[in-house]
């Protein structure tokens, strides 16, 4: 197959004769298309232009569109363009071309970029605003929920939440302890390390057990959690708002809420704090571990030390946030799931914001509860 | 290529066995689709239609057999033999499988920009008027997938397909979900792209209106073989049990009644 030309026949007065042979085909559109732009730009005073298309063998839509481009053209510079010994086979085909408009709206013209970058600003602020609003819709919806279960316990989705306490909890377990017992070595060998310098290695004991107790179990346990089953009920819930699989429970007069929801969070709530204790214990561990290695503290004086530095209120303080934080992170990756769009990069996005925004949330609530705890002496 | 008396076959599938989880499900398909036809495939749900399909094009591997298309065996296939066959065929997807990441533009001129070197310009005009062929206005050219409907994604999903002005035009339940009326629309947008380009059509579908209408020929799946070829006559002719209950059960008879009144048939 040979790519198509544009062969520029006879001039007869005002009147052009133009013959179009050859392939006339996708693969040689990129040929073709300066060839047209050529023959149409000529400013020749001629007023009428017959473009034959009989010699023409292969004809698609990319070389149809091209003819059709031509003839357009130069009925747009006010002269009379037609096409001449079409074959039958690709009428059709060619009419199919003519018909279309190729009207585009033009988008939105672009505003002045100050005036965009203060937009941007401006509707992320309202974003949050509406998360809040989400966010105390999804207490509001669970608080209903929750007392629906109370008042008729047998709708509880007990299977459910074992199923999801299985996956958020159980399954967590391994994960959470090798970081915890590297956190906690990590801990102990940075205190000993420093405070060797004045003498006061065995005070690593009070600083790894606080700590951990009252705040880096916790939090790392739940930035874990965020990031390991917030993600996961984000995702898991966006691919069924997609799916319309949300909308279809809602018809068959079930709340998604009590049914997808609450399960779920239930199932945080329960698993975090269990975590949260592993978690603390094998920080300790392994900072007892390094202490024991790195800094010679044989573990009868590391726990002797230990039951001298923290009391239970520290390690209460520690296991009171864990459920808050769960619930936490549970509505979040909710909200999030059902705020998906119909399409996959949507389910990202929110996947992405579910991460985010419960790890922010969890030390920002973090941070209330240590002006808390302060205020009522603990 | 193969040639079948005047007729060129640019699908031949031999006696092709496919095993999906040790379930067989095609036991010995033989099928050739010639270049200029629009061959209906039908057969139970469940009869393994797109299972055939998708081992055509490749997404499913085959137990045994061989599959030739354009002559080429695509097993023996290097990867630019392939990519050469690729480019001759379109697929429409049943759920239509547009990319939702990108606008409905921009999925037809996915396979353009990879395929052709073409300018910018001609690229969006051709994804327009591709996606007007198909009976969309041009301005779903910005739109998203998800702010299309079930019908609008099928005839963007076309417009993909036939991006590159393919050969064959692989086709699963295209009518599905669409109204009588742009079923009807989608029939005949079929039939004239096929006319103009001596395309290759190979349809799975259900619809009655789509086998009498546009189909020169169908071929009967069941049991994992093909159990009839043929045009309409044969198929009304044939006595196995199910053609005789697909072509003259009470939606046939009711769709033939419903053409008599309306002078259609």
């Amino acid at each position: 197959m040979t790519a198509g030309t544009l062969l520029i026949g006879s001039t007869r007065g005002d009147r052009l004769d133009l013959a179009a042979t050859g392939s006339w085909t996708a693969e040689h559109a990129q040929i073709l298309e300066p060839l047209v732009d050529a023959a149409t730009k000529s400013n020749s005073p001629v007023k009428n232009i017959a473009l034959d298309t009989a010699q023409i063998e292969h004809l698609d839509t990319f070389g149809a569109w091209l003819l059709e481009r031509a003839l357009r053209t130069w009925t747009s510079q006010g002269r009379e363009a037609r096409l001449v010994g079409l074959r039958d086979d690709y009428r059709g085909l060619f009419e199919k071309v003519h018909t279309g408009t190729q009207k585009l709206t033009p988008p939105p013209p672009r505003g002045n970029r100050i005036i965009s970058v203060l937009e941007t600003v401006g509707m992320s602020m309202a974003g949050v605003g509406a998360d809040l609003v989400l966010f105390a819709q999804m207490i509001g919806s669970l608080m209903v929920a929750v007392k629906r279960v109370v008042l008729h316990p047998s709708t509880f989705r007990f299977t459910s939440m074992v199923n999801h306490l299985e996956r958020v909890g159980w399954q967590a377990v391994p994960i959470i302890l090798l970081i915890t017992v590297l956190i906690g070595a990590i801990l102990a060998q940075q205190g000993i390390f420093h405070f060797r310098k004045f003498g006061a290695d065995i005070y690593v004991i009070d600083m790894v057990g606080v700590l951990v107790l009252r705040e880096v179990g916790v939090l790392i346990v739940c930035i874990m959690v965020a990031g390991r089953s917030g993600s996961s009920y984000t995702a898991e819930l966006g691919a069924m708002k997609m799916r319309e699989e949300v909308d279809a429970l809602r018809t068959m007069g079930f709340d998604p809420i009590e049914v997808l929801i609450l399960p779920r969070i239930m199932a945080l709530v329960i698993a975090v704090p269990i975590l949260t204790f592993l978690g603390s214990m094998a920080a300790i561990y392994g900072g007892g571990m390094v202490a024991w290695a790195y800094g010679g503290i044989e573990p009868p004086v590391f726990l002797s030390r230990l039951r001298e530095a923290i009391s239970i209120e520290t390690f209460q303080v520690g296991m009171i946030k864990a459920p808050f934080m769960a619930l936490v992170i549970g509505i979040v990756a909710c909200v999030e799931g059902l705020q998906t769009q119909g399409s996959a990069e949507s389910l990202g996005e929110q996947t992405t914001n579910s991460v985010v925004k419960s790890i922010f949330l969890v030390i920002v609530l973090d941070g209330i509860f240590a002006m808390f705890f302060a205020s009522i002496g603990m | 290529m193969a040639t079948n008396g005047h007729r060129e076959t640019v699908i031949r599938v031999n006696d092709v066995v496919v095993e999906l989880k040790g379930n067989r499900i095609l036991n010995g398909v033989t099928l050739d689709v010639y270049r200029g036809e629009i061959l209906g495939f039908v057969g139970a749900s469940g009869a393994g239609k797109s299972v055939l399909t998708r081992t055509i094009v490749g997404l499913l591997p085959k137990a045994a057999g061989r599959i030739e298309v354009f002559g080429q065996d695509l097993d023996q296939a290097d990867e630019d033999q392939r990519r050469a066959v690729e480019r001759r065929w379109g697929i429409l997807f049943q759920q239509g499988a547009l990319f939702s990441s990108l606008t409905a533009g921009q999925n037809v001129e996915f396979p353009m920009r990879e395929y052709l070197d073409l300018s910018d310009r001609l690229t969006t005009e051709m994804a327009i008027t591709k996606l007007e062929m198909v009976g969309l206005k041009a301005d779903v050219y910005r739109k998203y997938p998800s702010e299309l409907s079930g019908g609008m994604i099928k005839r963007v999903a076309l417009a993909r397909a036939l991006a590159l002005d393919p050969e064959i035009l692989f086709l699963d339940e295209p009518t599905s979900g669409l109204d009588p009326i742009s079923a009807h629309e989608f029939d005949q947008l079929i039939l004239t792209l096929q006319r103009t380009s001596q395309m290759a059509v190979f349809m799975v579908t259900h619809d009655l209106d789509s086998l009498h209408m546009i189909c020169d020929r169908i071929a009967v799946l069941g049991e994992g073989t093909i159990n009839a070829v043929g045009n309409m006559d044969v198929m009304l002719a044939s006595q196995l049990p199910w053609l005789k209950a697909y072509f003259h059960g009470a939606r046939a008879t009711a769709d033939r009644l419903a053409k008599q009144k309306i002078g259609v048939a």
